[in-house]
């Protein structure tokens, strides 16, 4: 596959070093004249010096015939505009950007620029993944298929552990689909029994995740409203 | 009209002096404070007395944009020195807030032609001062001959 990677920073360089050893074509574009010549010095003919921004470096990196581009400079405007350009005037199949600013994300959206990844979002979800019982994390979201997987672990007090999956009620638009325990995942059938410390993938429609951490959650306490 | 411009250098304020002057009503987004002092050169009242506004902030900040006015904005004018925040400023005005009238500058005349086709009202003033000096060179070369 040819690939073009705008910005030879930290997270440029080791990509396209990847890349390369996958056996890909890759240019990486970079603009700051020092970073390029040290990069040169690695990766030889792959740098191309020049500022993304401008189409005709981006014509010079041979956009025309790259299935992939992946804008991951230090500047929003860059990658959302390079990116943009990539797909809507070179017609690029695939599209990665960089988002350097959680708060610009939306502007990615709005410039169709999908997807975008984020450090601050993908350290926030590891965070998350620290949260303890019937804390609900989210592994992934189908935005365009509208649908969102998840994660719960579930507690001693859970209502559902000791009980057989085909015995609970799932919420409508949920499906369980794998349980982890003791570090192994498998497909629970019917008759899987749900134990403390499983901990739980399901699929499911957005808006249905306090349906799931009802169901998983602990059960009620005989103190609350009577 | 209500017109909203964003950066607020020796373009963005001379237009912003010239609208007001011209009875529109004008609203200002600029990062940098200083430029407010830009706005009032050859002014004899301040710019809030004329019934200008100033907002300092940035056009990638959606509270900024909305502080500065831009949920009725009739025009917007995208005039920072940065070509990429002129583009995507102005592509937010346009399909965020649906502003009527928006024009970018651009100083890239490829990317101005290229983003004019895409819908976008763009001025790109390279473009103008390659043409200017291409005529005056004409000019000039036609009188050699005469």
């Amino acid at each position: 596959m040819y690939i073009i990677v705008v910005g030879a920073g930290k997270v440029g360089w080791n990509l396209a070093r990847e890349l390369l050893e996958k056996s890909h074509e890759v240019t990486v574009i970079e603009s700051n004249r020092r970073r390029y010549l040290t990069v040169e010095q690695e990766l030889e003919h792959n740098v191309l010096y020049g500022d993304a921004s401008e189409l005709w470096v981006l014509e010079r990196a041979g956009i025309q015939r790259a299935e992939l581009v992946i804008a991951v400079t230090g500047d929003d405007e860059d990658n959302m505009l390079i990116c943009q350009v990539a797909r809507e005037k070179y017609d690029v199949e695939r599209i990665i950007a960089r988002v350097n600013n959680p708060r610009n994300r939306p502007h990615f959206d709005l410039l169709g620029v999908k997807p975008s990844v984020s450090a601050t979002d993908l350290i926030l979800r590891l965070l998350e993944h620290e949260v303890p019982e019937y804390g609900l994390v989210h592994l992934l979201d189908l935005q365009e298929e509208q649908l969102e997987i998840i994660e719960m672990l579930l507690g001693k007090d859970s209502r559902v552990t000791g009980r057989r999956v085909g015995d609970l009620s799932m919420p409508e638009g949920s499906l369980l689909i794998s349980v982890l325990r003791n570090g192994k995942g498998f497909v629970p059938g019917p008759d899987t029994v749900l134990e403390p410390g499983d901990e739980v993938l399901a699929v499911l429609d957005p808006g249905r995740e306090d349906d799931l951490k009802e169901l998983f959650g602990p059960a009620a306490g005989g103190n609350g409203a009577g | 009209m209500f017109i909203l411009i964003v950066g607020c250098g020796r373009v963005g304020s001379s237009v912003a002096r010239s609208m007001l002057s011209e009875g529109h009503e004008v609203s200002c987004l600029d990062e940098d404070p200083e430029s407010h002092t830009r706005l009032e050169v050859g002014l004899d009242q301040g710019w809030e007395d004329l019934g200008g506004r100033f907002t300092v902030g940035t056009g990638l900040e959606t509270d900024a944009l909305v502080a500065a006015g831009i949920e009725k904005a009739d025009a917007f004018i995208a005039s920072t020195n940065g070509d990429n925040t002129n583009i995507v400023i102005s592509q937010i005005a346009q399909r965020r807030y649906e502003v009527p009238t928006v024009i970018a500058r651009i100083l890239d005349p490829l990317r101005a032609e290229w983003y004019r086709h895409q819908g976008l009202n763009t001025v790109c003033p390279t473009r103008v001062a390659i043409d200017m000096l291409e005529s005056a060179v004409r000019e000039g070369a036609r009188r050699e001959v005469a």
